[in-house]
């Protein structure tokens, strides 16, 4: 039995609005395996619940007249890897939730849970920053967009007021049109493990040359983020041995990672050293380029 | 308490639930289906594994009151009618992938769900699908093999 002081089902958004309005102290569930996780742990012991399971206004991937991809947050990771529109237009994005937890975990787990948590180590969060991905949050006032960066406020904080609910995660066609991707998952275990550093490329390619690319950690720092400075390092060259070094010890100058018991400072920090000039590397190949 | 419609193993149910209970304790204590293991109770080790809707979640982190109008498989619902085993447990039993059996009923679970879906997969495919479940005694190869044998074989028979 686990320790719920209430439980209200929401089968709506405004039904869900509601019943967090009613209640000031309501937390959200949507899939449960991280909140369920923390009331059995005693950390949310005898809390309120508002749950928004299933809602089918937050499931589903569409694609907007203007070519923008809306995400539903209540997808679980396994409805996002198989969904077609993920497998033709982010695939990188469908493969990287493919590595979060076990099987059945990525049955329940959801991408909008994966991201509202806040945690510098969720699996979706560095492929979503390298799409530039915008956040569409409803609230009883109205709906706001916001950039996913602006969106972390610290360790397992986000800027998502009480009331308000994650409602659409989206991908504009300018930030995926001509891109590949690549997430690398650096972990103790291949399954069951949360990331020691997890790595994610989004890179266009003109001319044989870089002419974007975008690269965003998780667990380099307290929350998910990008290194603009070791993107502008490697742009205009070629994605040669050289160019994957540079972008990597770039990428170290930006980035702050700690000693935790997975695994110390300085380990993350080679593999920051390591894994751009990796992921760019196998961006490219699944784009079906050609690298040196 | 709380009153919930739902399938179970192909039979409409309906039962007083608490709403804190997890899916796992309803159908051990409440169906009597003792297949249903609890192992970790957190989502880690799979012992749990039942069949939502043919999809294979981990019941101890599953909130019943989820359950609503779903479908739910446990291994009590794959057997024939006189108790005959199913083709994923006659292949668990000749590729000797049981030794303490305390995993068995969650990995056979995986495997309905994996037979279900008609595909062919890999041996390095298969050990993918199967990560959700800690197993402390096999270690694992034979496990893999009874999958590998089981999925094939339907594939041969029904494939797509």
């Amino acid at each position: 039995m686990y320790d719920i002081e209430n439980i209200v089902i929401a089968k709506s958004v405004p039904e869900a609005l509601a019943a967090l309005a009613a209640d000031e102290k309501a937390i959200v569930i949507a899939g449960g395996s991280d909140v369920l996780i923390k009331i059995r742990e005693g950390k949310l012991a005898g809390c309120s619940l508002v749950s928004i399971h299933g809602i089918p206004a937050l499931k589903g991937v569409t694609m907007e007249a203007d070519g923008t991809i809306a995400i539903g947050p209540g997808n679980t990771f396994s409805e996002v890897t198989e969904h077609p529109l993920i497998r033709q237009y982010l695939p990188a994005l469908g493969e990287a939730v493919d590595q979060a937890g076990g099987p059945q975990l990525r049955n329940i787990g959801t991408i909008g849970g994966n991201i509202c948590n806040g945690v510098t180590s969720a699996d979706s969060a560095a492929t979503l920053l390298t799409l530039n991905a915008q956040l569409e949050i409803t609230g009883m006032s109205g709906v706001r967009r916001v950039r996913m960066e602006e969106f972390y406020a610290g360790p397992g904080k986000v800027h998502l007021a009480h009331g308000e609910l994650l409602t659409k995660i989206l991908v504009a066609k300018a930030d995926y049109e001509g891109y590949c991707g690549h997430y690398i998952k650096y972990a103790m275990r291949n399954a069951m493990d949360i990331a020691t550093l997890g790595c994610a490329v989004h890179v266009k390619l003109e001319d044989g040359k870089i002419a974007d690319v975008r690269l965003a950690f998780g667990v380099a720092g307290p929350v998910p983020m990008r290194c603009p400075a070791a993107e502008k390092a490697v742009l205009g060259r070629e994605p040669d041995e050289e160019t994957r070094k540079l972008f990597g010890q770039t990428a170290l100058g930006e980035v702050n990672p700690r000693t935790s018991w997975r695994a110390s400072k300085e380990f993350r920090q080679q593999l920051v050293r390591e894994l751009p000039g990796r992921a760019l590397h196998q961006a490219i190949i699944n784009g079906g380029g050609e690298v040196q | 308490m709380k009153i919930i419609h739902l399938t179970v193993n192909g039979k409409p149910t309906e039962v007083a639930i608490d709403e804190r209970e997890s899916l796992a304790d309803t159908l051990r204590k409440r169906l009597g289906l003792t297949s249903v293991k609890k192992g970790c109770e957190v989502g880690e080790c799979g012992a749990c594994t039942v069949l939502v809707d043919g999809k294979s979640i981990d019941s101890c982190i599953y909130l019943t009151l989820w359950a609503e109008s779903k479908s739910i498989l446990t291994v009590e619902g794959i057997t024939g009618p006189n108790g005959e085993l199913s083709p994923v447990q006659q292949a668990f039993v000749e590729e000797a992938a049981v030794q303490c059996g305390f995993c068995t009923p969650g990995l056979i679970m995986t495997a309905v769900e994996l037979v279900g879906t008609g595909k062919r997969y890999t041996r390095e495919e298969l050990r993918k699908l199967i990560s959700g479940h800690l197993c402390r005694c096999t270690g694992y190869q034979n496990i893999i093999n009874a999958v590998e044998r089981v999925v094939n074989e339907t594939h041969k028979a029904i494939g797509k």
